[in-house]
């Protein structure tokens, strides 16, 4: 498959602080989901994707098209969604949306038409005459939305597209979100610190920490994959070997509070051997849960690990 | 597709050609800044006096019109010269600093405060598109209470008086042209660079006087203490009233320059510190929106 987003050496420093260190990704699922602690640099890499931070080394291409090149004809590609309040106080949402329209290179009557399109399908068709400073948090979100799709791009940025939504709201964004993700007319980026916004919406996560890639993962492939995801409460014993051991077994394991361990067993392995080794060792297993391979696991695996900058290619 | 369907579907149709993309920001700057009845009422005022000069030429080839009036030989009174259209220029465009004071600050500071200009440039739609689309509204109205009147002023005298006086006086067009242009430029160019500065749209305003009065002021003092002329480089209305005048005159002036933009007797100096001047001036204000007119704020 023809890589949606290629980051090549991508590097971008703001004065002496180097934000994005030299990242390589590949990313070719259909929605990409951006996910780090905050600082991580995920707005600066979408920012930078569209232009707005010059790289200082390396370049990444958009659908094969050079940001550094190709700059006007990348961003007429893309629907951004910004983290931040972004609008013009005074003026209706159906118009603004509209003008937004029309500076993407809508002719003026198309623009019209795909403005009230795009405001009746985030569910603000009744308000859109209404000036947008006096929307709601979770209006503007919404007009934030509509703007970004109504000239109906190839790749939608969404930055923090939940920030400050009530549940009833964010549930309503993440439906959008996957209804576009699902008609497949275009690729989407979603940049979060939310978990969960991130599993419900990607089926690839890019998972920045420091301005590197922590980890990278295909989450369709990880579900798919189906491995035997264990989360274990131990008592007594040298909890140390009994580890040393399962991981001898072939098992991945991650150690967490109170005795409780999260590991994944390899293909062959029967859980009855666990208990077997737990008596061995005089270790007691006090609980055992059959967890699915959570992105929360993928992402704590991926802060844990030391800076050292990971490939992204799938 | 009826909006009642609600659901995404791409968009398929043609496009505009890029270059005509910046005109949408302009538009839409019009069509707000048509909903100020003030505004309106106010640009309305700013034609009297073209109006009144007009009616000034159209008399003084009109023996019959101040023969009715009993004024036999007023029309030497008022004469269709180097003053004449200086006078006009300086009237017009001293309105038109009022104006872009008014309209000017509203240009790019709402985007700012609000966040926009993200949104702006995540499009395929530059920086200097963005600038010049804001710029051209200014242009626009500038134009339409300065250096128009003046040419169809110039057009008029010329029809009245005959072709071989708009030959022989063809200088008064080109130099009404540029010179309005000059200080159209400089006024667009300031008030944007000072909306993308100061958010508060009254301070904006209120600075743009303030580059102009306070400056001059400024360089009066420098000029009283010093003993000097050097700071009238700080006095905007004396350079681009030396810069008309050489552009009215040539190298062998008879006036001072135009009411409001005149050259104290005696203070002159030389012209290239003028042009020099305004240019650095109009640098600096390119500078300004350079580095305020970016997609996001960058906090190093």
């Amino acid at each position: 498959m023809d890589p949606v987003v290629e980051l090549d050496s991508l590097e971008v420093r703001f004065g002496p602080r180097t934000i994005l260190n030299k990242l390589k990704a590949s990313l070719t699922g259909r929605a990409i989901g951006l996910l780090g602690p905050n600082g991580a640099g995920k707005s600066t890499l979408l920012n930078t994707l569209l232009g707005f931070h010059p790289p200082a080394a390396g370049t990444a291409r958009i659908f094969g098209r050079d940001i550094r090149t190709h700059a006007r004809e990348v961003r007429g590609l893309i629907g951004y969604m910004p983290e931040n309040d972004s609008f013009i106080a005074g003026m209706s949402g159906v118009r603004f949306v509209r003008m937004m329209a029309e500076l993407a290179g809508l002719p003026r009557e198309h623009a019209l038409e795909r403005a009230h399109e795009a405001f009746f399908y985030v569910g603000l068709g009744e308000v859109r005459y209404r000036a947008l400073g006096t929307y709601s948090l979770g209006m503007k979100q919404s007009a934030k939305l509509a703007q970004a799709i109504a000239h109906g791009p190839k790749l939608l940025f969404l930055d923090e597209p939940t920030n400050g939504l009530d549940p009833p709201m964010r549930t309503r964004m993440i439906q959008l979100i996957q209804e576009i993700r699902d008609r497949g007319d275009l690729h989407l980026i979603l940049s979060s610190h939310l978990l969960r916004d991130v599993e419900e919406c990607c089926d690839q996560v890019l998972i920045l920490k420091d301005g590197r890639i922590a980890a990278f993962c295909n989450l369709e492939e990880e579900r798919r994959l189906n491995r035997q995801f264990l989360e274990i409460e131990t008592r007594g014993g040298a909890n140390g070997n009994f580890l040393e051991t399962i991981e001898k077994l072939g098992c991945e394991t991650a150690t967490g509070a109170q005795g409780r361990v999260k590991l994944i067993l390899p293909e062959g392995l029967d859980v009855r051997r666990l208990y077997e080794v737990a008596a061995e060792q005089d270790v007691q297993i006090r609980r055992l849960n059959h967890k699915r391979d959570s992105l929360e696991d993928i992402f704590l695996k991926a802060m844990e690990t030391p800076k050292e900058p990971a490939n992204g290619s799938l | 597709m009826a909006v009642y369907k609600k659901t995404y579907r791409p968009y398929e149709g043609g496009l505009t050609p890029s270059w005509s993309r910046f005109f949408v920001v302009t538009r839409y700057a019009f069509e707000d800044l048509r909903r100020s009845r003030f505004l309106s009422i106010f640009y309305l005022t700013t034609f009297i006096y073209p109006l009144i000069c007009a009616l000034i030429i159209y008399v003084q080839h009109n023996a019959s019109v101040l023969n009715l009036f009993g004024a036999q030989g007023t029309n030497r009174l008022i004469s269709i010269n180097v003053v004449f259209f200086m006078s006009l220029l300086g009237w017009q465009s001293m309105l038109a600093l009022f104006l872009a004071a008014f309209i000017g600050p509203g240009q790019v500071s709402p985007d700012l405060a609000n966040n926009a200009l993200a949104l702006y440039l995540a499009r395929p739609f530059s920086r200097t598109e963005y600038v010049l689309g804001k710029m051209t509204v200014l242009l626009g109205l500038l134009s339409i209470m300065t250096w128009i009147p003046g040419l169809l002023l110039f057009g008029l005298e010329s029809y009245l008086e005959g072709w071989s006086w708009a030959t022989d006086h063809m200088q008064f067009a080109t130099a009404m042209f540029i010179g309005a242009w000059i200080w159209i430029l400089i006024l667009s160019l300031l008030a944007l660079a000072l909306s993308a500065w100061v958010k508060w749209k009254p301070a904006a305003g209120g600075l743009m006087f303030g580059v102009f009065f306070v400056a001059a002021g400024f360089g009066a003092t420098i000029n009283a203490v010093q003993r000097t002329t050097w700071g009238h480089l700080f006095n905007i209305s004396y350079l681009i009233g030396s810069v008309w005048v050489r552009l009215f005159e040539g190298a062998n002036p008879t006036t001072n320059g135009a009411i409001f933009f005149r050259a104290p007797q005696g203070e002159v100096l030389p012209i290239w510190c003028s042009w020099a001047s305004l240019i650095g001036l109009c640098l600096i204000c390119l500078y300004m929106l350079r580095r305020k007119i970016r997609g996001t704020e960058v906090v190093r």
